[in-house]
């Protein structure tokens, strides 16, 4: 088997071109698929009226001064901003879809703000203007504006709730409160407590201003233990929901380790399946099938020769992509041994399917042909995240992908690769995928010559 | 030896002996079964019925079409094949195999670039690698011009001549007359005839009225009186 072996390796050697487009293209084809997965959607153009002037962009909470703008930033941050000078400049770029929205932040805007925060008036406005001719954009500037608007009103709360908190400890403890350049000593609901009760003390039993003090320290008492809860209350509604995040499923694989698990996963597929199932192939068109299983090799050998062959050639290649990709991405050196596995359990898997396609197909021109149009489905459906389609579907598609290498390898690589345990399943699921195939193949064998 | 394929008998009992040393020729019209039996004489096939009394390992066979690798080089088919076959020694067999063949001098060229009658006689010298006592040749000469052909059955009656049992199947029914020392005549899976070419022209002739004025004539006459 090792001559056979060694006769397939001459003869790719002979053949740059194919060599060249067998490593070239899948290569290409996996950059494209991690760029793809890994890079978010680019920030969207949104042109920004800003007319509030530089220094109305705090207002007065209370006695403090709040830098609206720099509770804002998050709306900023998230989007492109292009400047414009007057509205009718920001429809003109909406309408020309130089930008996808527009953003209109109007100059009293910080006054309404304080007033409402006075409780004296309707809470402030922002103006978005949309370009709906592409509804997918459309929607993503809608989330993307919603979502930031949010952030920062999230953060104007948490400012105010701090600001707010303070005078209510204040008038429940008192302390010194600086206002309008002076400085004034607040007595505070503690303090006046202590004050009427040891005024009380003093009092007649008999006396019936007695009884009516009684009432006030009640009240005292009473305020003062209310507005400590309120702080925490006011917090509360300062940001009500807090995200716990937890995996439940899955290794925590960082997005750059995944992505290259995906770009590798790929290569992987593409050469094994063309170089597997069309070495077989080649066999029978240079017609030394018939004459090798006279004895001289068996068919399962044949067949486990083209299989390591593809095996052995792409994992060379998937292994010098990894040490490319670990140039601009981070990924676990000393976990090298589990790459190994994951590879090698991947590219036998990938292997028995090519050496299936070929023994099937009889030709190499049909078995490259087949090998070609599988990969992208099996890749696409192996992508498919739960949650992007209903559930039956969604059941579906994880059927069919257990029925074939691509997702198990892309499991066992993520789990090499993510500094995260539970390769033994995706390798052992694998070493079913490569018995089944191989058996299917050796069946395909009997009407191959 | 007995051959279906469903309900189809492709050899029905037929039986044949080769003598080391001579040329048998498998002779018969298209569908015949002369490929089948040569497939299962090889070990490629199995008879329904019947048996091979040489082992396959001691049988070199030789396809219709060459088989062999075009990117690979003359010598390196043939040290392929050596290595295959568990040649004690791999590059004797391959130099023997080279200067049997008249190859030594192409050597080096890549097996695509040979002409039609170096490819066969090539692939003819790889099913020698293991100097096997007989050799199975499946329309040897097909697709040869004239000129190639005869450097062909030199070749080949030169292995004769060093004892190997040479059975081939052929269209070409006057080289069977001209080479084999005997013919088998198959027609619908039947062995009809087994003798010399002179003995299978007397059984013609020995019928009132035929008259063959050549081997082939008698050939097309004698399936004729067979019903075929």
């Amino acid at each position: 088997m090792r001559w056979l072996l060694a006769k397939d390796l001459r003869i790719l050697r002979r053949s740059p071109l194919l060599v060249a487009m067998l490593v070239l293209y899948p290569v290409v084809i996996a950059a494209l698929v991690g760029f793809a997965v890994t890079s978010g959607p680019s920030k969207p153009r949104v042109a920004v009226l800003n007319e509030v002037p530089p220094a109305a962009n705090s207002i007065d909470l209370g006695g403090q001064r709040v830098d609206v703008s720099q509770e804002a930033k998050a709306l900023f941050e998230s989007i492109q901003s292009v400047k414009v000078r007057s509205r009718a400049e920001a429809i003109r770029k909406v309408r020309s879809g130089e930008v996808l929205g527009a953003l209109i932040i109007p100059p009293d805007i910080t006054q309404d703000l304080e007033a409402a925060t006075a409780g004296g008036a309707m809470p402030p406005h922002v103006e978005v203007l949309y370009n709906a001719d592409d509804p997918a954009k459309q929607a993503f500037v809608q989330d993307t504006i919603k979502a930031r608007v949010q952030d920062a009103n999230a953060a104007l709360a948490k400012r105010f709730t701090k600001v707010a908190a303070g005078y209510i400890r204040l008038l429940a403890s008192g302390g010194r409160f600086s206002f309008v350049g002076g400085t004034f000593d607040i007595l505070g609901l503690a303090r006046a407590e202590a004050i009427l009760r040891a005024t009380a003390a003093r009092l007649p039993s008999t006396s019936p201003e007695l009884r009516r003090l009684r009432g006030v320290i009640e009240f005292a008492h009473l305020a003062r233990q209310n507005l400590g809860l309120a702080t925490g209350v006011l917090s509360a509604v300062g940001t009500p929901i807090h995200v716990d995040e937890k995996v439940v499923k899955g290794g925590k694989t960082p997005l750059g380790a995944f992505a290259a698990a995906v770009a590798v996963t790929v290569t992987l597929m593409f050469i094994t399946l063309l170089l597997a199932s069309g070495a077989l192939a080649l066999e029978r068109e240079e017609n030394a099938f018939r004459r090798l299983v006279r004895g001289l090799v068996s068919q399962t050998g044949l067949l486990v020769e083209k299989l390591g062959l593809a095996a052995i050639c792409s994992g060379v290649v998937a292994l010098l992509l990894l040490a490319g990709l670990s140039l601009f991405v981070s990924l676990p050196w000393s976990r090298v041994p589990l790459w190994i596995l994951g590879l090698a359990a991947g590219g036998a898997a990938f292997g028995a399917l090519g050496v299936a396609m070929g023994s099937l197909t009889r030709e190499v021109r049909a078995a490259s042909l087949l090998a070609f149009m599988a990969s992208l489905p099996l890749a696409v459906l192996g992508l498919v995240p739960s949650g992007a389609v209903s559930g039956g579907v969604y059941d579906a598609i994880r059927a069919v992908s257990a029925a074939f290498p691509f997702r198990p390898t892309l499991d066992a690589l993520q789990s090499a690769l993510g500094r995260s345990g539970g390769i033994v399943g995706p390798v052992l699921h694998l070493i079913v995928l490569t018995a089944a195939f191989t058996a299917l193949a050796r069946v395909a064998l009997r009407r191959f010559a | 030896m007995v051959k279906r394929f469903g309900d189809r008998v492709a050899l029905r009992e037929v039986s044949l002996s080769a003598a080391p040393g001579k040329l048998l020729a498998i002779i018969g019209p298209n569908g015949a079964g002369k490929t089948t039996l040569l497939s299962i004489l090889a070990g490629i096939q199995s008879p329904d019925g019947g048996e091979v009394a040489s082992s396959p390992r001691r049988v070199g066979w030789v396809p219709q079409q060459p088989s062999l690798y075009g990117k690979l080089t003359v010598a390196e088919n043939l040290r392929l094949f050596a290595r295959l076959e568990r040649c004690a020694d791999p590059d004797a067999a391959v130099g023997r195999m080279l200067d049997l063949a008249d190859l030594r001098d192409r050597a080096g060229d890549m097996a695509s670039t040979l002409s039609g009658g170096n490819r066969q006689r090539l692939n003819i010298a790889i099913g020698l690698l293991a100097e096997p006592p007989a050799l199975l040749l499946d329309e040897p000469s097909a697709a040869l011009d004239p000129r190639q052909r005869e450097r062909l059955w030199e070749f080949i009656s030169a292995l004769a001549g060093r004892g190997t049992a040479v059975v081939f199947s052929t269209h070409n029914v006057a080289e069977a007359e001209r080479y084999a020392q005997q013919v088998v005549v198959l027609a619908d899976g039947e062995r009809l005839f087994a003798g010399s070419p002179a003995e299978l022209e007397r059984v013609v002739a020995d019928r009132p009225g035929s008259e063959a004025r050549d081997f082939e004539a008698a050939f097309v006459a004698f399936l004729r009186q067979r019903g075929h």
